[in-house]
């Protein structure tokens, strides 16, 4: 699938993200950038601990201290709408707050935790609906009942009444999805929203939000360490690796034209039906670096099967422009024609 | 929920007839009765009496019978709501406690008010300003009231007042309202002397409940519902007051009524140090001097109290917390 050309819906440049504690700096989102366009599923890839939640709570601007937005730029631009940088924005502030569950809405990784477990599913529902919309109560709850259809749950009335630990964790999370639709969002975020839950219903969860991007043409930024998962949903897909983006690509390059070593290693990992008569699948070698020390020069450097000594643990590499859309962070593609050696 | 209340109410009268039992084996406990004390203080003071009057007043009072008879007698009074007469006071027991009960609730009431109007706004400001100066000087704060003992503020405070202003603290009344009658103007006497105790009592409470609200909040405030909230779009403030404060006062809330029986119990020294017209000296005297209906009457409602305290306890527990509601009532 081609990128759409028109204007980016999120555009997220050079972003830093740090947490400054009494160990040390921890760099959990360095120099970041990618595009989400209307109604496009971007799928960001990466081992735990990689900041990919750093990345999104940056967006969102919920990121508390310790942390903070050391720089950068995140360029929200609804069509049509004036363009804001939400890293300009006072993160407590009305605007960004309007923004944030009314524009770009999350769908967390457990919704157990999400949710308080002294109130009701339907009092935060509502609560989310009339932080939004100029509604009275009971319009409030029409429109919860109305999101709850619209995700698939059974009985809608009577789940608004239920306590969200009442609640299967597939319904639960389906409750969850209802509520970051409540406003209806031009961007959703969901940070690994099916790990919580089991394979079975993990599958439908997805469909849901296939089905939902179908029908509302809402821009998905979908979070996982799961390949598999990417391969169905994903247009675009961002592989981090230790704060940093290694490759980011449309997902037919990212599967059959991985160009980064660390993509390659990832996708040889998982496993496929050519080598599902394997019996041991490879995996990549060395552990990540602790946040305190990581390397200078590449972070992968340590790991990476083509690493080039003298200039991968120097220096960091730019991001350079494979093709129109798929771009790499890696020495073996710098204009100093390194390249030749891979070819 | 209505079910589980009555069941609890069912209980009560049973429980109530445990208490006598227990109450009046407590009053019964040292050695020797009424008449002994009563002896050995007129010995005291000079006087003596003959084996004669002695045990005119034994038949008298009754305390020449077995223990078993004693206690029927007591208990069949009880039921017919006569709590008999003190011993020591010769004044009916109702006459006696009617005043200093409702002194005592009024100062517990007032302190317990007190105590929970200024510790929580504390704890919750500690806990969301974590390390800042304010959560600091009132860690100090609190070591400092959890570590001083109240009849030590009290004593301090009543000597500075005496030393430098001229003021006498004790006591709830000026010194012309002591004996007279319920007015307007007495009543207004109580306000002005009420404060200070109330205070003093308070300061260790409000010290201990601003330091446990701190850390029940502080554990709520990085649960993931928060960052939900802010995703949201909630403003910080009312989601700080709706979803973690709500969870933080959920196990305090359900301690109110334990606090029932501490309201009378927990005053007497300082009671006694200011001269506090309560029920707790009153019982210490009742104690000393054997004053057994007196005492039983005294220790009889602090285990009625008690029982009161913590029924509302646990239906507050259920009333707030939906999880546990369905444990115990569905
Ligand atoms: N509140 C915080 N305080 C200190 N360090 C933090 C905090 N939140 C995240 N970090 C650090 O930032 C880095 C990135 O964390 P992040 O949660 O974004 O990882 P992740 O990619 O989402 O991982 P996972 O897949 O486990 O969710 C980690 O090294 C983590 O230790
Ligand atoms: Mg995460």
């Amino acid at each position: 699938m081609t990128r759409p050309t028109d204007e980016p819906l999120l555009s997220v440049r050079n972003l830093k993200t740090e947490f400054v504690l009494d160990e040390g700096t921890v760099k959990a989102v360095d120099d970041v950038s990618f595009d989400v366009h209307p109604g496009e599923v971007v799928g960001i890839v990466g081992e735990s601990g990689c900041g990919k939640s750093a990345t999104i709570k940056s967006v969102l601007r919920i990121i508390e201290k310790p942390g903070r937005i050391s720089s950068g730029s995140i360029i929200f631009q609804k069509p049509g709408e004036q363009p804001v940088d939400l890293v300009t924005l006072d993160q407590r502030g009305k605007h960004m707050r309007a923004i944030r569950g009314g524009d770009i809405a999350l769908i967390p990784q457990e919704p157990m935790a999400a949710f308080s477990p002294v109130h009701t599913i339907g009092n935060q529902l509502i609560e989310a609906i009339r932080l939004h919309q100029k509604v009275s109560k009971q319009q409030a709850r029409d429109i919860a009942i109305e999101r709850l259809k619209d995700v698939s749950m059974p009985n809608p009335e009577q789940s608004l009444k239920n306590y969200s630990w009442e609640l299967s964790g597939g319904l639960r999370q389906r409750a969850m999805i209802g509520m970051a639709l409540s406003c209806r969002p031009s961007l959703l975020i969901a940070d690994e929203p099916t790990t919580a839950i089991d394979v079975t219903t993990q599958a439908q969860v997805l469909d849901l939000l296939r089905k939902l991007r179908q029908q509302h043409n809402s821009a998905i930024i979908f979070i996982t360490h799961d390949l598999g998962v990417i391969a169905q949903l994903a247009d675009h897909v961002v592989v981090m690796y230790l704060g940093r983006v290694m490759e980011s690509a449309p997902i037919d390059d990212i599967f059959h034209r991985p160009q980064h070593p660390y993509t390659q290693a990832l996708l040889q990992s998982i496993p496929t039906l050519k080598t599902v008569n394997r019996s041991v699948l490879p995996t990549i070698d060395g552990s990540i670096p602790h946040p305190f020390t990581r390397p200078a020069g590449c972070p992968f450097f340590n790991r990476c099967k083509d690493a080039m000594p003298g200039t991968c643990d120097r220096h960091a590499p730019e991001a350079v422009n494979v093709s129109a859309t798929q771009l790499v962070s890696c020495f073996k593609f710098q204009s100093d024609g390194s390249m030749e050696r891979h070819k | 929920m209505l079910q589980y209340i009555i069941k609890r109410l069912l209980l009560l009268p049973l429980l109530l007839f445990i208490f006598t039992i227990i109450a009046f084996i407590l009053i019964q406990a040292p050695p020797g009765d009424f008449l002994t004390s009563y002896i050995a203080e007129l010995a005291a003071s000079g006087s003596s009496m003959d084996r004669a009057q002695i045990d005119a007043l034994r038949t008298l009072y009754g305390l020449d019978q077995p223990m078993v008879i004693q206690y029927f007698k007591w208990l069949g009074r009880l039921l017919t709501g006569d709590l008999g007469v003190s011993l020591d006071w010769q004044r009916p027991i109702s006459e006696l406690i009617g005043d200093r009960l409702t002194l005592t609730l009024l100062l517990g009431g007032g302190t317990f008010i007190f105590t929970w109007l200024i510790a929580i706004p504390i704890g919750i400001l500690s806990a969301t300003r974590k390390y800042s100066f304010f959560d600091y000087f009132f860690t100090v704060f609190n070591y400092i009231g959890v570590a001083t003992p109240t009849f030590m503020t009290a004593l301090v405070l009543m000597w500075i007042s005496f030393k430098y202003y001229g003021i006498n603290i004790s006591g709830l009344f000026s010194a012309e309202y002591v004996d007279a009658p319920w007015s307007l103007a007495r009543t207004l006497d109580l306000l002005k002397h009420l404060w200070l105790p109330i205070v003093i009592l308070g300061m260790d409470g409000t010290a201990r409940l601003a330091r446990v609200m701190r850390a029940n909040l502080l554990d709520e405030l990085n649960k993931p519902y928060m960052e939900m909230a802010r995703a949201k779009g909630m403003s910080e403030w009312r989601l700080v007051m709706k979803y973690p404060v709500r969870l933080a006062l959920n196990p305090l809330v359900s301690t109110i009524g334990w606090y029932l029986p501490l309201i009378f119990s927990g005053s007497v020294i300082v009671a006694t140090v200011m001269n506090l017209p309560t029920i707790g000296p009153m019982l210490l005297r009742a104690l000393i001097s054997q004053d057994m209906y007196l005492a039983g009457t005294i220790i009889l409602i602090y285990m009625v109290l008690a029982v009161i305290g913590t029924l509302i306890s646990d239906i507050l527990l259920v009333w707030l917390d939906p999880r546990i509601r369905m444990e115990k009532t569905g």
